[in-house]
Parts: C-alpha cells; structure tokens; sequence
C-alpha cells in the first residue's frame, strides 16, 4: 500500500483515516454530512451550536433517542422493526414514577424494576414474533396501542412526579471535584481518558494488522487519524468542562456512551452479534448454519424494550415526572436515525456507530433549526426531507454500482468518465421489479 | 444450413465496466432458424453479450454494432429489442407467482378493448400460445401451481406472443429433469422449424452437441471460435478444449479410494411433507456411509433427495416421523442443525445463493459461520484468527478474489461455491452431504472441486453426493444409490453402474436394496 503511487493509492490512505475498509464508506459519508452540518449551524448561529451550554443541552435532550437507536438498529439488522419503543419508554416510566410515589420505592431498585419491566415488555413481543412468527410491524404496532393505554390506566392519564435522587440519570452531571480549575475536573479527566484510549486503539489496530499479515496503512495515515480524532475529543472536552458552574457532561451521556461501547462490540465482536447480521442477510442459510433464528429475534425484540425502558426513565428523570404524552413518535426518530445511519430496509446491513452518528445528524439538525428560531412545525418537514434525501442519495448510488454516498464523492477521482451504467435489473413489459430474475453473474 | 441468410450480427462488441473489460472485440453471426450455443466458462463474458444485444446494457454503453435484418440497431432497453424480436429468457424465471398462465403471458402487454383487458381475447391466445409450446394446463392455473418445467415453457409462450425471431435463452435447463429438458430441447427444435433462431447458453454440453447447429465459443472476453456441429463433427470434448483452453485429458481427477469400515447409517427413515402431512417425501430409507467413501444418490429432480438430505442434516427439512441414525456404531439425536454440526456433520445445500450464503457477507465472516465456537473465547470472535483461517482456506481452495475482505456477492458461482466447501471443511465434519455441488458452476471449477471432493474422502470422510448428472455420479462415487418418489430403490456398486441401469432405478420402484 505504502509503495501505492498511483493517485487513487493516497485517496485510499485518506479515507483509511476514517476507517477504511469498504464496509465502512457509508458511515465515512454520513460522518462528513455531519461535520458539515454542525459547522453549517455553528456559521449561522454565529457559534452558539458549539458553545458549552448548547452542547450540553443537546446531549441529555437526545441521549434517550441515540439508546433507542442503538437498539432499533439491531432489531433493523435482524431484519424487524419496533414501533412500539415509544410506548414501552412510557409505560416503563409511568411505572417507575408510581412505584416510587405509591410504595416509596428506592429509586436505585425503581431502576431495577423498570428494566425488568422493560425485559417482561420484550420477552412479551419476542414470543409472538419469535415463536410465533407474528411480523414484527404487526406485534410492535399492537405493543404501540398497548403499552400506550398501559401508561394511562396506571396514571389515570395524569402526571406523575419523580423524587430528586432518580432525576440524576436524566438531569445530572459529572460532579465538581478536586482544585478549581475553572473547568469541570471530572470532565477533564474523562477526555483525557478518550485521548489516550484513542491512541491505544489505533496502536492495538496497527499491531493486529502487522500479525495478520495485512499491509497497515502508511504511519502519517495512523498519525493524522489519531491527531484529528484527539483535537476533536480536546475541544468537546474544553466545551463540555467549561459550562456554567454546576453544569458539565450529562450522566445520561455517560450512560449512552458506555451502551455505544458495548453494543459494539457485542454487534462486532460476538458470537451473538454475528448471529444477529446472519439471519437479517439470510435467514435460512443461518438456519442451516446452525444458527438458531428464532432464540436471535426473540433476544433482539426483549433488548429493545429493555433499553426503550432505559431511554423512557432517563426522560422521565429529565422532565422530572412522568406522564401521558411520554415517548410520542420516538420510534420514528430512531428508526430515522438507524436508517440515516446506513442500515438496510430489508435487513442484515447496519452499525451502531453509524446510527448513532445518523441519530446526530438529526438532533443537530433539529437543535440548530430551534436556536435559528425556526418553527416546530418546519422543522418537522426539513427532518423528513433529510431521511428521504439521505436513503435516497444512498439507495441511488447503489442501482448505480457506485457503493454509496462516498462513492458519488470520489467518482471524478477515478479513471476518468464512462458512461453511467444503467440499472442492473430493468424491467420489460411491467413485470415488477421484485419478479425480475437478480443479475448477478456476467 | 450455411445457405439460411443472416438475421443477426454482433460485430467487434468491446463492454468495459470499471476497471474490467468484459468483452473485448467479440463477435457473433446467427442464422435464420439455427440454433446457436453460446459455450464459455463462468465470468467469461456470454451473460454480458446477451445483456448487450437485448439492450439490458443500452446503446452507448458498449463499442460494436449490432446488425439485425440488415440494419444497425439502437436498443435502448429490453422493451426495444423484444419490439424488434429478441426476446430473452432469463436463468431464474421473471415470472409473478401469484397470477396465472395467462395474465403472465399477456403481462405488460394486455390486449385491450375500449380500454378495459379483453379477457376473453386473451385466453384464446393464450391457448393457442400453449398448444405451440406444448402445454396443456388449463391457462387460468396460477404460476406457483405448475413446476419450473412448465414455467420455462409459459415464458417461451411469452415470448412467441411478441412475434419474436431471435430466442435468447440462459441457462434454459439448469433448474430441469430429464423429462422437462428434453421436451424444452424439442421446442427449440421445433421452433427452429419455423424460422424462430435460438441463442442457448447453457453448460451442459451434451444438449448442446445434441441440439446446437454452430456453437461460439468464449474465453476471458474473447472470441475463441465458432464451430460448425455438422462440418466440424464437434463433440464434448472438443468443446471442453475450446473453453478452457486446454484439453482436460481426464474430466475427474485420479484417485484409488482407500475405504474404511461403516461408521454412518441411517435406518428406515421416513419423513412428512412439511405442509402436507398424507404425503410422504421419505419412505423407508435406509443408507450406510463408510469411511473415506463418496456415496453417490442419483434421482430425478423431486424424487426426495434433496428432502432426505436436509431432514437428516438437523431436521431442517418436513415433519421427521420415525428412524434411526447410527454414527460410529451409537444410535444419534440430530434433532436441530446445530447438534447435527456437533455430531460432525455437514450440509452443502444446491441452492448456493438462497440457502448456502448470506450474500451480504465477505468472505472471511462466511468461512467461519458455521463454526464460530471454534475460533471464539467464550462469546468473543477473535478477528485475527478468522483472517488466518480464511486466508488459509483461499490459498489451499485457490478461492479467485483480492482480498478475503471481499464480500461474497462478488464472486463468481465456482468460487461462491468453493467458500461455501471452506465454510463446511471448516467445521470439521466427518460426513459431508453435498447436494449438487457443481449446480451452474464452469468445467474448470468443477474439475476443482472434484479434486477437493476426492481429497475430503482421501482425509477418511465419508461424502454423500447428490447430483443430477449422472456422468458425475458415474466419475465420483465409490457406490450410486437411486432414489425414486422419496424411497430408496437401488444401490449400485459404481464398478457395475452406467447410465442406463441408473436411470431404470431412478424410474421405477423396484424394490432391490442390496444389504452391505
């Protein structure tokens, strides 16, 4: 690779930086989108979408959304979907929020109690569309209607408030510690912990590579890849440390970061995780792997309620009392931001940092709007367009052999034109496209 | 035959895709009313030419002319060349299963009276339509309702409905019986008879000596050469030479088999159609695998090989209702497909794409799929090791690819194939089922994976191959049992088999199972 001279060589160690490796090209264009928009808004806000507080503001407002989508892309991997994420975040909450009120429940056991409700609520769901094979559109939808009226028979349809120590998972910081600095210490010390993990991390990469026997990448790509990506842990740091004195990292950010870090790797790395990607891309051959299919679904559908339960307390614990209105349309963000995220519709395609950072696209988006003043009502319509131009960008490029977003970006950098490739599958006399033989072999 | 004038001419055809040329200067000359072949191995270039002419890849696309009836045409899509009369049918079937014989043949191309379907009109065709293909089902029968044969026919029927003069055809027998390929052969025939030319890709080249009048051969985007069947007195082998360029002396590798003692057998087997509990699609099966011997199971397309397989991998096929199996002289449970992987066994299934490979894998996540406790601590995968193993597996398979990061879409049919046997060998298995491992896969692939069937039975393995072709059965097997309507009517020592005897037993229930 080092040796590479041609001009195409130096583009592939550029986009190395962001992770190389063509699987990822997707994210790599969803991750310029939001680099662009954030300094898109931090031009027209005249620098208040990158200030302390606005940052803050937008961490614990979308944390509960980006954990549903951590979730919600697994269940989209394995090929379902869950309507019903909003409902469940709801009554888990209004649960909670009465156990707490009615029995005096400690809040740390009322924890306990809503992701066991939230597991009861998914292990419910995962039986009929496991073991039953109910369409997961059909199972959740119903969940959607029942989890909903659930909410409102418990609190009678009325507001129920939550004590102080439970509003920490949705309203707290890091605590201020140590000499004063001026910035928030505990936040001080969590970035330097990021910029020496990232470093670790590119190194541990560089070394497993070399034992693998693959070329690494030429050691400026490692460099500058480490470099940028600490420069931007630096400066979230600097901001997220430097706001209003009591103010600094949301816990409900510490929370989401810990979910992203571990469904990763259990969506990378595992067994389990392979499992889940094998029977959303074909789920018979996974069969006659010996994978079981139906103990996947069933996990998958329980894991989303329990962390829709998670997201529903945290919000609750943020709005400080739980009520009849909780979690309406919060399925649709997270599956807008799964998709934004480059998962597939028809399943086995998908990751959790991509829809997270899909999940980003959309609350930058929707926060900039909000401090540019404009309407809740626009905004819900310039939301909408962004989905469908982002998919569409990205199902466009595929008809057209390009492998996505990223390869429309750099196609001026290859051999020079050819002529565009038309559809591979073309219909002839109004046969739909579903019944077209698949064009596969040349 | 020369005397026919030419309807259609492919002149100098150069198809570039990025960083690939796919066909490079190639050219082709049909006859009026001749049958063409077009012979080459996979990724040779045949489907991308036959895309070219039927305007799957439109005019602008390509360098060359096509000239037919004497004018250079511009086909902008397929619509465009079947105006003109060329129609193609593809190898998987574009045909809705949900509407029937006739709404398909008219679909896209209703016949219509003040703006409404004429139903009536239609249907009239359509049964004459049928009557020239040879179809006697009522034209109102829904397409999932008739087998694959018949479907092939309703999409010839579809295309003499638009008149047309040039029948391209891919792969025309691939998913067929005997039965159906010779009546599919006879239509062509037929249709030749009438002026209709037929181009036939196919890679079964004893229809193609049987039918073809002049066959062009391709190689690596090239034209090779076109033959005369008659004046070149060609045969299969003579073709075989012209593809791969070089004659395979032998079409099997050599081999002496080294046969151990029975350590696999199952034992009056009988299993329900999963929807259709009154019909059964294994009667009282028994078989004995020994070690390091390649059992051949010969039946026509239905007749439960493919069900008695699956339902002995894991149950993974029907309602298992009564049977035993016995490995290594104890009595077995294989009651899912994970405890028939434990137990050492393993399934290659003849539908590489729908039931073999999850297409939206690489290479390297394909391998290990089946195994991945073996490469795993606890529930973590360890990356590294996976990569060793598939790189491991590319060298000693000769897997054709880049890198093993490659995603498994983007390999040809041989090499999809050969993961699927990397995924399979990986797990370990002492017996190993393979269900029509050479199914759309070119001679010099095939060669290959003969070699790695014969050096899996050289490991002391036992291997089970089904196969359609019975010259593979004759070539491979140590011992061929025939399987005829889900019970198991023969078994044939390969010394004393041939075509004949096997195709007997595959036609009728004599019951003659010799005891080992």
């Amino acid at each position: 690779m080092s040796a590479d001279t041609s001009p195409r060589g130096g583009l592939r160690d550029l986009k190395k930086i962001f992770g190389g490796g063509s699987s990822n090209v997707r994210q790599f264009g969803i991750l310029f989108s939001l680099i662009a928009i954030v300094v898109l808004f931090q031009f027209l806000t005249n620098g208040l979408t990158l200030s302390s507080g606005n940052l803050i503001n937008l961490v614990s407002q979308y944390s509960y959304i980006l954990i549903l989508a951590i979730g919600m892309v697994m269940v989209i991997i394995a090929g379902h979907i869950d309507l019903s994420v909003g409902s469940v975040a709801a009554f888990a909450g209004i649960v909670v929020a009465t156990a707490m009120q009615e029995w005096n429940l400690p809040w740390p056991l009322a924890i306990l109690l809503g992701l066991a409700v939230g597991a009861l609520i998914g292990a419910w769901q995962g039986f009929w569309v496991a073991y039953i094979g109910v369409p997961a559109f059909i199972v959740t939808l119903a969940g959607m209607l029942i989890w909903r009226g659930g909410n409102q028979v418990i609190g009678n349809a009325n507001t129920v408030p939550v004590p102080e120590g439970f509003t920490t998972i949705g309203s707290g910081y890091l605590p201020e510690v140590g000499p004063f600095t001026g910035y928030n210490n505990f936040t001080l010390l969590l970035g330097l912990i990021i910029v020496v993990a990232v470093v670790m991390v590119e190194w541990r990469a560089r070394r497993v590579q070399k034992i693998m026997g693959s070329e690494p990448a030429p050691l400026w790509v490692s460099i500058l890849k480490v470099v940028l990506l600490d420069a931007v842990v630096i400066y979230a740091t600097v901001l997220f440390a430097g706001g209003r004195v009591g103010t600094s990292f949301p816990v409900s950010g510490i929370i989401l970061g810990v979910l992203v870090l571990f469904y990763s790797f259990i969506t990378r790395n595992t067994i389990f995780g392979r499992h889940v990607y094998a029977v959303g891309g074909n789920k018979l051959a996974a069969e006659l792997s010996g994978v079981k299919s139906r103990r996947v679904n069933f996990l998958v559908m329980m894991n989303m309620s329990i962390l829709a339960s998670l997201a529903g307390m945290i919000f609750v614990a943020r709005s400080v009392a739980s009520g009849p209105q909780d979690g309406l349309s919060w399925e649709l963000d997270a599956i807008a931001a799964v998709f934004i995220g480059g998962a597939a519709v028809s399943g086995g395609i998908g990751t959790v940092t991509g829809s997270i950072v899909g999940g980003l696209v959309m609350a930058v988006l929707n926060n900039g709007l909000q401090l540019l003043g404009v309407g809740a009502d626009r905004v819900q319509i310039i939301k909408g367009l962004v989905l469908l131009i982002a998919v569409g960008v990205d199902v466009w490029n595929k008809s057209q052999g390009r492998p996505s977003l990223i390869g429309f970006l750099t196609r001026k950098n290859k051999t020079g034109e050819f002529p565009a490739e038309p559809p591979a599958v073309v219909p002839t006399s109004g046969t739909p496209d579903t019944a077209r033989p698949s064009d596969v072999s040349t | 035959m020369s005397a026919e004038p030419i309807i259609l001419e492919m002149r100098a055809i150069t198809k570039e895709f990025p960083g690939v040329k796919a066909l490079s200067n190639v050219s082709l000359t049909v006859r009026a009313g001749e049958i063409h072949a077009i012979c080459g191995e996979n990724g040779a270039g045949k489907s991308t030419l036959m895309k070219v002419l039927s305007g799957v890849y439109p005019y602008g696309t390509y360098s060359g002319d096509i000239v037919y009836q004497g004018q250079v045409m511009h086909f902008k899509d397929i619509r465009s060349s079947e105006a003109a009369g060329i129609a193609i049918i593809h190898q998987e079937l574009a045909l809705v299963p949900e509407l029937s014989i006739t709404e398909n043949i008219f679909l896209g191309n209703e016949p219509t009276k003040w703006g409404a379907i004429d139903w009536i009109t239609a249907k009239k065709t359509a049964l004459e339509l049928l009557a020239r293909v040879g179809l006697r089902d009522d034209p109102d029968t829904l397409i999932k309702n008739i087998g694959v044969g018949k479907q092939q026919l309703v999409e010839i029927a579809k295309a003499l409905n638009k008149s047309v003069k040039v029948l391209i055809l891919d792969e025309p027998t691939a998913a067929l019986n005997e039965a159906d390929s010779q009546h599919l052969l006879d239509l062509i025939r037929g249709l030749k008879g009438k002026g209709i030319s037929s181009i036939m890709i196919s890679h079964k080249l004893n229809e193609i000596e049987q039918v073809a009048d002049s066959i062009t051969i391709i190689r690596d985007g090239l034209t090779i050469e076109t033959l005369d069947v008659v004046a070149d007195g060609v045969n299969e082998d003579r073709i075989i030479r012209g593809m791969v360029g070089r004659s395979l002396e032998s079409r099997f590798p050599d081999r002496t088999p080294h046969i151990g003692d029975v350590f696999f057998e199952v034992r009056n087997w009988n299993v329900q159609h999963p929807q259709v509990a009154e019909r059964m699609v294994v009667k009282n099966s028994s078989l004995t695998v020994r070690k390091g011997e390649i059992v051949g199971i010969a039946g026509l397309m239905g007749a439960g090989r493919t069900e008695l397989a699956m339902s002995i991998f894991g149950r993974s096929y029907g309602n298992f209702l009564s049977g035993q199996v016995f490995k290594d002289g104890k009595e077995i449970e294989l009651r899912n497909v994970a405890e028939a992987i434990d137990h050492g066994l393993a399934y290659v299934s003849e539908d590489r794409k729908a039931l073999g490979l999850n297409l939206l894998d690489d290479i390297k996540r394909s391998i290990v799929s089946a195994k991945l406790s073996k490469i795993s601590a606890g529930p973590v995968v360890n990356d590294s090791k996976e990569y060793a193993i598939a790189e491991r597996y590319r060298t000693s398979l000769r897997i054709k690819t880049p890198s093993v990061d490659a995603g498994v879409n983007k390999l040809s049919g041989g090499n999809q194939q050969k993961v699927v046997l990397a995924k399979w060998m990986f797990t370990d298995p002492d017996l190993l089922i393979l269900d029509e491992p050479t199914r759309g896969i070119d001679v010099g692939a095939k060669y290959e994976i003969y070699g790695i069937i014969q050096e899996l039975a050289a490991q002391g393995k036992g291997v089970i191959l089904i196969s359609s072709e019975l010259p593979e059965l004759l070539g491979l097997a140590d011992r061929i049992y025939t399987v005829f309507e889900g019970a198991i009517t023969d078994c044939i020592p390969a010394e004393t088999a041939d075509p004949e005897t096997l195709m007997k037993s595959m036609t009728s229930a004599r019951k003659k199972v010799h005891s080992i």
